[in-house]
């Protein structure tokens, strides 16, 4: 059978179609947005591996990228050049900067997250200060340094988080052939969410080896599953919902070195009602940070 | 779309999605799939191999010509793999085996691989290399199956010319530019599929790194989900004409090709002509 572009059209088309991307036939990509209903947010993105010498060209390409998918709004992390995992102020303060550029060049499409780290509790709080309280960043995280999260020098900037009411994004990993030093476990988060039950924490990854991060943070409420940053392993996000409850689980795709194709699939391609994605998608981080962008005024 | 990476049966570690094959094909067909090529899941733990490919091959025909296109396995450290590849082509009508190196403990620098692989380029037979199965940092904590390190191959090309090689999941090199890698992305008989392709603008990189012609669809469902590639495939900046090239006609071209080497052998030619029409060539 000779393939043709209507035959293709409509192959292609089938597949989208249930995975709720309508297609159609537009060039190049023949691909339309998610329906509106879905509002995708996407709670984890970095600027690192992304096309583009500046913050602005890189927001650019990323929003580009979105629109292919119809993500409507990131949720920008530090991460701009390779990473660091002990940084100095100077280099927290340059990629909070670099972060606060990208979404200034698209407000409409971006809100910015906070990068701090616990090796200098003093200067975090400042630049705490000076990007959430007196600037236009929303969240905190990806909180990711050679310090676990269990740590208490994290308590002081988890109690600004909480005053100022805007949720944390923690990595999380359970690698298999152990973490890096430092790194962070579901099971470190728990133990900083219990000591923190009005913190609104959200673990990265969900540890990667998911089946058992799960689990880990099954009985702390407070704490929120982020579903990006992993191969798209079929049952993640069913698994997530079964245990969790669909208001507990939160897309992302961790881009640049992940595709936003790949990791929106783990919702769109899991069984799961329509309501589901929905919150998944992002009624869930709205909910989280209804607060912070009321008192900013900002829209959600 | 022709999605050359799916596995029929169970992960040996969890139970997937679609993993009992009628569902899985009727899955795939939902999502506008014309046809599949699929391994077994068992050939990953079973030192069974010609039982794993008996059953694979009658899983495939059971869900008519065509349609899910079986794809056996040989293991060339087990005595009698010749006998395995014989069956694979001339008793289960395969146009390929897949096999996994890293789940059976050989590299590709292997003097026994290459046997395989100049055996199979003989028979016209496409070999898929499964890079990887699953992120190593994922896998259960007391079997690790690390990537296989493809390098070995830049030695090997040169000498098999009609050999039609095809990377599955060869998703952990990406941004490594070794002049090996250079090498193989740029060998005319090795294809790629997409199913481990990461990164914004991954795909398009893929293709700008080997050629429009040797990227093939492959979803590795279902131990991804499948709308991972697909997504992939249709978000990217490619032309449509590109898009349509890799989701299906690169794999028919090669299948095609493969079909034409099948034919020419002695005393199976009009299977090979079985086979060809099967195909609707």
């Amino acid at each position: 059978m000779a393939i043709t572009r209507r035959t293709a059209l409509k192959s292609l088309a089938a597949g989208l179609i249930s995975a709720h991307v309508p297609v159609g036939a537009q060039e190049p990509a023949g691909l339309e947005p998610l329906p509106k209903q879905f509002r995708a947010w996407d709670a984890h993105s970095h600027l690192d591996q992304v096309p583009g010498n500046t913050p602005e060209e890189r927001m650019d390409y990323l929003v580009r990228c979105m629109d292919k998918l119809g993500i409507e709004r990131l949720i920008v992390s530090q991460g701009f050049d390779e990473f660091e995992d002990r940084p100095t102020p100077q280099q927290v303060r340059v990629e909070n900067d670099r972060v606060m550029r990208a979404v200034r060049h698209r407000p409409d499409r971006a809100y910015g997250s906070l990068f701090v780290s616990p090796a200098d509790v003093e200067f975090s709080l400042r630049e705490f200060d000076r990007c959430v309280r007196d600037g236009p960043m929303v969240c905190v995280g990806e909180l990711q340094c050679d310090v676990r999260c269990n740590a208490p020098a994290l308590d002081p900037i988890v109690a600004r988080a909480e005053a100022l009411d805007v949720p944390i994004l923690q990595h999380t990993w359970i690698k298999t052939g152990g973490n890096d030093v430092g790194e962070s476990t579901p099971r470190d988060l728990v133990e900083l969410a219990r000591r923190h039950p009005k913190a609104k924490l959200i673990c990265g990854h969900t540890g990667g080896n998911w089946e058992i991060g799960i689990r880990a943070i099954r009985d702390t409420p407070n704490i929120y599953a982020d579903i990006a940053g992993s191969d798209p392993t079929a049952g993640f996000t069913e698994m997530a919902v079964r245990e969790l409850g669909a208001e507990r689980v939160i897309y992302g795709s961790d881009v640049g070195g992940r595709s936003f194709a790949s990791q929106i699939a783990k919702v769109l391609g899991a069984d799961l009602p329509s309501y589901a994605k929905e919150l998944i998608l992002g009624g869930n981080i709205r909910r989280l940070l209804a607060p912070v962008l009321e008192a900013k005024g900002l829209p959600s | 779309m022709i999605d050359t990476n799916v596995h029929l049966f169970q992960w040996p570690f969890r139970r997937l999605p679609a993993d009992d094959p009628d569902e899985f094909v009727l899955k795939l067909k939902a999502r506008g799939v014309e046809q599949a090529w699929a391994g077994s899941f068992e050939a990953l733990l079973n030192r069974d191999v010609s039982g794993v490919n008996e059953r694979l091959a009658a899983a495939c025909r059971k869900h008519g010509a065509g349609y899910l296109i079986p794809f056996g396995c040989v293991n060339p450290h087990f005595p009698g793999w010749e006998e395995d590849l014989r069956r694979c082509q001339e008793i289960h009508r395969m146009p390929g085996v897949r096999i996994y190196p890293n789940y059976h403990g050989y590299s590709l620098a292997d003097p026994a691989l290459i046997q395989l692989l100049a055996s199979a380029a003989n028979r016209g037979m496409i070999v898929q290399i499964a890079l990887s199965m699953e992120d190593p940092r994922m896998q259960f904590p007391l079997m690790p199956a690390p990537p296989v390190d493809p390098k070995p191959l830049a030695k090997i090309l040169p000498g098999m010319p009609e050999l039609k090689l095809m990377l599955l999941n060869a998703g952990y090199w990406d941004g490594d530019d070794a002049p090996e890698i250079r090498t193989i992305r740029a060998a005319a008989n090795v294809w790629f599929d997409i199913a481990m392709n990461e990164g914004v603008g991954g795909l398009d990189r893929l293709v700008a790194a080997t050629a429009v012609n040797r990227v093939v669809f492959g979803s590795h469902a279902p131990f991804f989900y499948f709308e991972a590639a697909l997504l992939k495939l249709l978000s990217s900046e490619l032309p449509l004409q590109q898009q349509m090239r890799i989701s299906a006609e690169n794999a028919r071209q090669l299948l095609r090709d493969s079909a034409y080497s099948f034919k020419q052998l002695g005393g199976i030619e009009q299977d090979g002509e079985q086979f060809a029409k099967m195909r609707g060539h």
